[in-house]
């Protein structure tokens, strides 16, 4: 079971955008894919997607490759939105629903459901043109789970709406996603990714350099952040043993440790100095996984 | 099956989508009012002629006595001018024509030998039909007048006047007569007409329903659910539905209009010269044939070309080489029209992109040898597949293309697109 990126590797003339990417997309959860522009996601989705071929290597879902004959199993939301302009939100989801599988009456049914969900009904009969971008956002979602695929693939599910929509898109994906649904997305919002997903691949350049599931991406990297509150001046901290960043913040300081051993000795020099209001050991953010693994080979 | 489904669906999607659409429903409105307008051509050019409109021309003589004579040249043509005799001077003439009773004066006299000759004077000088019929008339009676004092016999006369019997007739036995091939060339003439303006029309009509796909990016949900090459075909048949809708409802017009006008219609050259009267079924069929194949042809490099550019407006710019193709086929056929036997004719005939319209116009003026015929249209079938296999690999890569340029360069871009490598 589960989808099986196996060696693959995508080649466009002498340009590799993919390179032996081996990844194991886990069944009914849901799963991060993030990398900077141009790291070879939407060329992946497509790969599975069966939009283009794979130079090399195999991908296969539950232990077949994906087809046209299993569209109707499978929902995708491209990266560059669009829908047919001029038709009205029904006719639109009429259509692309026929092409997913369903037949009429049921698209209808569904389509009221997600309609009253997302709080928009009074579009049903307006043009796509007529929509703001949000708005339209939010059908094009529609257009992807309407069908209530086994398989959705999310590219970039939450640019450009603003955090209420957010929520809203959300929370429409973790019901998916306990309905069953195994979901791939792709997303720049580390606070996404950190919020929704189980296992996560960080790509660069084409090659994953972070992959796994959350707990031991987080651990395996070893850093973790000290935050200090206190009424006393605390600089001297960054010059200790094992302190990586630094960083002032109102009424204290961030910093980024070696390891957890740092963070006693940290916490032993600053007792008997004064009033400390915080100190916090936690996890390292996804953020800053990212910054240090892609971040690092750009410099 | 499902697959089946997803094609007719796309090509009901189509169908439907432009069928609703105002310009289809305005086009074909006003095609329609043209057709029955001109099976109706002789009622309307009598509502604005009327009845009293015969134009009068005034004839002034100067010491000849023809007027009889003049009077019974034009009987024939009393409908469009009569001549009256005026009492009075010319002078006086012109002023009445000035005041607009008369549409001009003919003003006759006698020259050396009796020879009648004439000055038409008239407002309309630009007018042409009067003067002619006047001169014409005029003419007959200088040869009447002028024989006569030759003393030569008025059936001499007629005998000299009448036409030449002439016959054209084919040493080949299968020839067609040329009555024959009078008829098949207006039909020819027509499917012609038809193939040119429907290849445009539709062709055009699928390469900017591509390019509208992927301007509006909806094309990758499109091509996630359902294969290209299957999307490319639902719309190319889809069109092709629209396009036999509208010939049809157009063929059904037409055919009402000249049922109820048939009188009129009987009563003049028209239908023959068009050659509906007696048309060879084979020809028929051969107009239908080739017509479909022809769309099919020019409709998959439509939708090629719509496949590799990435906005609408680009459409019609990456179209104009196909449209110079067609109309360079459309300008060979029309000049073999009158020369089928030409050898470009016949060479231009085996060139996919040209037999439609050329082999068509062999068959249906000569009689072409079967084994020809099969060749050409082998030849034609075996490209459309070639095209429909390239192009579907064309347009799998070209759909996900995106940029500025829209060069003939993106047909290997979009090739490459879709190779492995």
């Amino acid at each position: 079971m589960a989808l099986k990126l196996h060696n693959i590797t995508k080649r466009f003339g002498s340009f590799t955008a993919v390179d032996e990417l081996n990844l194991e997309i886990p069944e009914k959860q849901i799963f991060g894919f993030l990398g900077a522009n141009g790291a070879g996601k939407t060329t992946t989705f497509r790969m599975i997607l069966g939009l283009i071929d794979a130079s090399e290597g195999d991908i296969t879902w539950n232990d077949a490759a994906i087809n046209y004959d299993k569209s109707h199993l499978i929902g995708y939301l491209p990266e560059e939105r669009g829908l047919y302009p001029k038709l009205t939100v029904k006719d639109q989801l009429v259509y692309l629903g026929r092409l997913r599988g369903m037949n009429k009456q049921a698209i209808l049914q569904e389509l009221d459901k997600w309609l009253e969900r997302f709080n928009v009904t009074e579009y049903r009969t307006k043009k796509i043109e007529e929509l703001s971008k949000g708005n339209q956002q939010k059908i094009q979602f529609i257009s992807a789970v309407i069908h209530k695929p086994q398989l959705l693939i999310l590219d970039e599910p939450f640019s450009g709406l603003d955090p209420l929509n957010v929520e809203l898109l959300k929370k429409a994906v973790i019901d998916m996603k306990n309905e069953g649904t195994s979901i791939v997305f792709s997303s720049h919002r580390m606070e996404h990714v950190e919020e929704l997903c189980e296992h996560l691949c960080i790509m660069h350049k084409g090659s994953p350099v972070v992959h796994g599931s959350l707990k031991e991406v987080k651990r395996s990297f070893g850093k973790k952040n000290v935050v200090v509150h206190a009424d006393f001046d605390v600089t001297y901290l960054k010059e200790l043993p094992g302190v990586v960043k630094y960083k002032v913040v109102t009424g204290g300081c961030e910093l980024q440790i070696e390891n957890e051993q740092v963070a006693a000795t940290i916490f032993d020099s600053l007792s008997g100095k004064g009033f400390v209001r915080t100190f916090d050991l936690e996890e390292p953010t996804l953020n800053d996984i990212f910054i240090e693994k892609v971040g690092a080979s750009y410099e | 099956m499902l697959l089946m489904n997803k094609f007719m669906i796309i090509v009901g999607h189509t169908y439907t989508n432009r069928l609703k659409s105002k310009a289809f429903m305005i086009t074909t409105l006003i095609t329609l009012l043209f057709v029955m307008a001109f099976a109706n051509l002789e009622t309307i050019i009598g509502l604005f002629s009327g009845e009293d409109e015969e134009e009068r021309v005034a004839v002034v003589e100067e010491g000849a006595n023809l007027f009889e004579h003049l009077q019974g040249q034009l009987e024939p043509y009393e409908s469009e001018v009569k001549v009256e005799k005026f009492e009075g001077t010319e002078q006086e003439a012109k002023d009445a024509v000035t005041d607009g009773d008369y549409v001009g004066v003919l003003s006759v006299s006698l020259a050396e030998d009796n020879i009648p000759q004439g000055t038409y004077y008239t407002e309309q000088i630009s007018e042409y039909k009067v003067s002619s019929l006047l001169e014409q008339a005029l003419q007959q009676l200088k040869v009447t007048v002028a024989s006569q004092s030759a003393q030569v016999e008025q059936a001499t006369i007629n005998e000299i006047m009448s036409p030449v019997a002439f016959e054209k007739v084919s040493l080949k036995e299968d020839a067609k007569t040329e009555e024959e091939l009078s008829q098949t060339r207006g039909l020819v003439y027509i499917m012609l007409f038809l193939l040119y303006f429907g290849v445009l029309m539709y062709g055009s009509m699928i390469s900017t329903e591509v390019a509208t796909e992927k301007s509006s990016r909806v094309m990758e949900i499109l091509i996630s659910s359902v294969s290209p090459v299957k999307q490319m075909f639902g719309k190319i048949f889809g069109i092709a539905l629209l396009g036999l809708t509208q010939f049809g409802l157009i063929v059904l017009v037409g055919y009402i209009a000249v049922q109820q006008n048939k009188e009129f219609l009987d009563s003049t050259s028209i239908s023959s010269y068009l050659g509906f009267s007696n048309i060879e079924i084979s020809t028929l069929i051969y107009a239908i044939v080739f017509f479909l194949l022809g769309y099919m042809l020019y409709a998959t490099i439509a939708a090629v070309l719509g496949s590799l550019v990435s906005r609408t407006e680009d459409a019609q710019q990456v179209m104009t080489p196909m449209i110079l193709l067609i109309v360079v086929a459309f300008f060979l056929a029309m000049t073999g029209l009158s020369n089928p036997e030409a050898t470009y004719v016949t060479v231009t005939s085996f060139i996919p992109l040209f037999t439609p319209m050329l082999m068509f116009l062999r068959v249906g003026m000569l009689e072409v040898p079967m084994w020809e015929v099969a060749i050409s249209l082998v030849i034609l079938v075996a490209t459309i597949v070639a095209l429909g296999i390239i192009g579907g690999r064309i347009y799998r890569g070209g759909v996900l293309l995106y940029g500025r340029s829209s060069s003939f360069k993106d047909i290997k871009k979009a090739l490459q697109l879709t190779k492995k490598e």
